[in-house]
This record gives structure tokens, sequence and C-alpha cells, in this order.
């Protein structure tokens, strides 16, 4: 039981795949303007790397090792186009606003990343905890990246309108005097210098204790 | 657009790595020095112009006859590996010399999603085969353009003291985004001031 929890909890500190493995930034960077994108986005990350991981571990047996890339890019990118379907079938607003990165998930590469360093190698269950734990981890990362350029840069938070809730929330101060740069290109990768130096300062100084 | 138009906005406007984050990955990774920085420059430019054309031809040619354009990412990302595939061979058989040199970042270039990015690109802002020939040249040159500056920072960076955690990828991001805040003077005005519309 503690080694299934240690599984699950990895990818969200430890092996936090934005932050510490640097993998999948072009999404990161690129959708993080407004926190309803990054939410978006990490729920169809979510949805492909869980049923990716699935699959490819279920099929670990089946895939020959010679072709075994190719395999898993078929698998991601049919996972990939029903997520695009069902999004631009239920949440137009927001596949419309993800463009490009949503098919670019197939080149993503922690789906293709944890399909070969774990689902390949490990049990099914065990990779339907790697898949969560990861996602939860990217959705993390992708969603504090967000936040912190939007606060920023235009001084709101959107998510997604629900009943009376109009989506949009301003924040005072912060709406009257944005950093406007935050909210464009150079401020995500700043932003992302600048994270990436906390985390490593952050890992030294526990290595040092 | 005039093909000059399209040439400005993928070099310089729309830069692939600096203003849309696409092909982040051997970015980062590639650019410690010059040489590897051209030979994946190169590289890419390469792959993003055949691509172009051919992912073109097979939407048009293939796809939207039998109306199966929602098999658009699925058949890409296939044609492109295998075009990858081919282009290794092909060149490891009549120029020993360019296989050489750009042998080791062929295989990289498939998950570039640069590669799949101007390939979607190119049908969703309806390109004909000659402006998505040369769209897929500007995003190479621009790509490889991003790559040579940023190798070269990261040279001198090397002989720089820099503090403890900052060192390596975090400063590769900060000098990135300084070089992204220099191409935000090239801005979409630039086209219509010129009178390429």
């Amino acid at each position: 039981m503690k080694a299934n929890i240690k599984e699950l909890t990895k990818g969200i500190f430890k092996e936090n795949p934005v932050f510490v493995i640097v993998l999948g930034l072009c999404p990161v960077l690129g959708v993080s303007t407004q926190v309803s994108n990054a939410i978006g986005m990490s729920a169809g990350v979510m949805f492909v790397l869980l049923f990716s991981n699935i699959i490819i571990s279920a099929l670990r047996k089946v895939i020959p090792g010679s072709i075994h890339i190719p395999a898993y890019i078929v698998v991601i990118a049919s996972l990939v186009t029903i997520t695009e379907m069902v999004m631009h079938a239920f949440v137009p607003s927001v596949y419309s606003a993800l463009g490009v990165y949503l098919p670019l998930i197939v080149v993503n590469c922690i789906i293709l990343g944890r399909a070969e360093a774990f689902a390949s190698k490990n049990s099914v269950f065990d990779s339907i905890l790697d898949a969560i734990g990861m996602s939860i981890g990217f959705a993390l990362g992708l969603t504090l990246i967000a936040l912190i350029r939007e606060l920023f840069g235009s001084g709101t938070i959107t998510l997604f309108p629900m009943g009376n809730f109009g989506g949009g929330i301003n924040i005072p101060w912060f709406y009257d005097n944005p950093i406007r740069v935050m909210a464009l290109a150079p401020g995500a990768l700043l932003i992302m210098g600048y994270l990436k130096a906390f985390f490593d300062w952050n890992t030294s100084r526990k290595k040092d204790k | 657009m005039s093909y000059i138009a399209i040439l400005l906005t993928f070099i310089f406007i729309n830069n692939f790595i600096l203003v849309q984050f696409l092909g982040l990955c051997p970015f980062i990774g590639v650019s410690k020095n010059s040489e590897n920085a051209i030979g994946m420059g190169a590289s890419v430019t390469f792959v993003t112009t055949v691509a172009s054309v051919v992912t073109w031809a097979i939407y048009y040619f293939l796809l939207v006859p039998f109306n199966l354009q929602y098999l658009q990412t699925l058949t890409f990302i296939l044609v492109i590996a295998s075009l990858v595939q081919l282009l290794e061979m092909v060149i490891q058989k009549i120029s020993p010399a360019l296989y050489k040199a750009l042998g080791i970042y062929l295989p990289l270039i498939t998950t570039n999603c640069a590669v799949l990015g101007i390939a979607i690109i190119n049908i969703s802002s309806s390109y004909n085969v000659m402006e998505a020939f040369v769209a897929g040249l500007a995003v190479g040159l621009g790509f490889t353009l991003a790559m040579i500056l940023m190798s070269n920072i990261r040279e001198r960076l090397d002989l720089q003291p820099v503090r403890g955690s900052f060192r390596g990828m975090p400063i590769a991001f900060i000098s990135a985004g300084l070089m992204a805040l220099a191409f935000m003077a090239f801005d979409k005005s630039l086209i219509t001031n010129l009178h390429l519309v």
C-alpha cells in the first residue's frame, strides 16, 4: 500500500513533470495566459495520459519491441483525436482558446515519456497511479504558472461560468495596475525561469539537511 | 498574404520558439553550443519544409475527398514520423557527410512540436501549397535564428558567475524571456506598414 501511494505522489512533487523533469513545456507556456485554459489543457492531458498508460500497459506483452514507438504514437494520437472531438462538442470556447496546442498533446513529451519509462514496464494498476500522479503534477504546475501570469498580467482570474457566476474574478489592486508583459510571451519564459530556480533551490536545500 | 509577409510572420512576428513556444524542448536541450544549434536548426528547417508540403498534399488529396478531416492529427504525426525516418535513410545514402552532421538530430525531430505545429497551422490558415512551403521554410529559419542566438548567449553564460540555483536551465529560461522581449518589437503592424497585406 505504501508503495502505491509513493507511485501516486512522486509525480506531484518529487518528479513534478513541469518543474523537475521539465517535459511538455510547449503547452505549459503556450496556454497559460488564462486559468480556464490551463484547466482545460490539464483535463485533456489527464485523459490522454491516463488512457494511454492503461492501454500501453495492458498491451506491453503484445507490442513487439522493434515498433514500440510507432505503436505508442498511434495509441496516443487516437486518444488525442477523441479529446479534440469531445472538447469541440461540449466546450467549444476552450477548444478554440487552446487552438493548435490541443492536437499538439500528441507530441507532448510527458505522455510518450511515461509510456516509455513507466507503462511499458509496469502493471496496469501501477500505471494508473503513475498517470494520475503525473497528470496532477502537470495540472498543478500549469495552473500555478497560469495563475501568476493572469494575476499580474491582467489582474483577473478566469474560471468557467456557472449559474450566476460569470466566470471572471477581478482582483482589486492588480486589476488597476496590470503588468502587461506577464500575459505576453516573455512573461511566460521569465516566470518559468524564476519558478525553476525556486524549485531547484528547494531541492538542493532539502538535500543539504 | 504575400510570400514575404509569410516569411516575416513566421521568422520574426510569430517566431515559433520565442512567441508560440513550439519546439521548446530542443531549444533548451540542444542549445548549449553553437555547432549543435546550427545542426539542429538545419535539420528542423529541412523537415518542416518537406513536412509542410507532404502533409498539405495528404490533407487535400486524401483526407478531404474521403471526408476524413477528423483523422488529421493521427495521419500527420504518422506521416511526419515516417518522413523523418525516410529522410534519414535518403540522406545517409546520398550524402554521408550531411548525414554525419545532421544524423543525431533527425530522430529527435519527430517529437518536435514545431513540425506538427506548422502542419496543422497550414491547414487551419487554409494556405495553398506554395504558401505552405514558404511557411514551413520560414518556421525552420525562425527556429534556427532563435537557436543560434540562444546558443551564443549560453556559451557566454558559461563563463559568467551565475548564482547557485539559477545555474543551467533557469538562467536559460530567463535569457530566452529577455530575448522574447526584444522580439516583441516585431509586431503585426510591421506587415501593414510595409504594405505586404
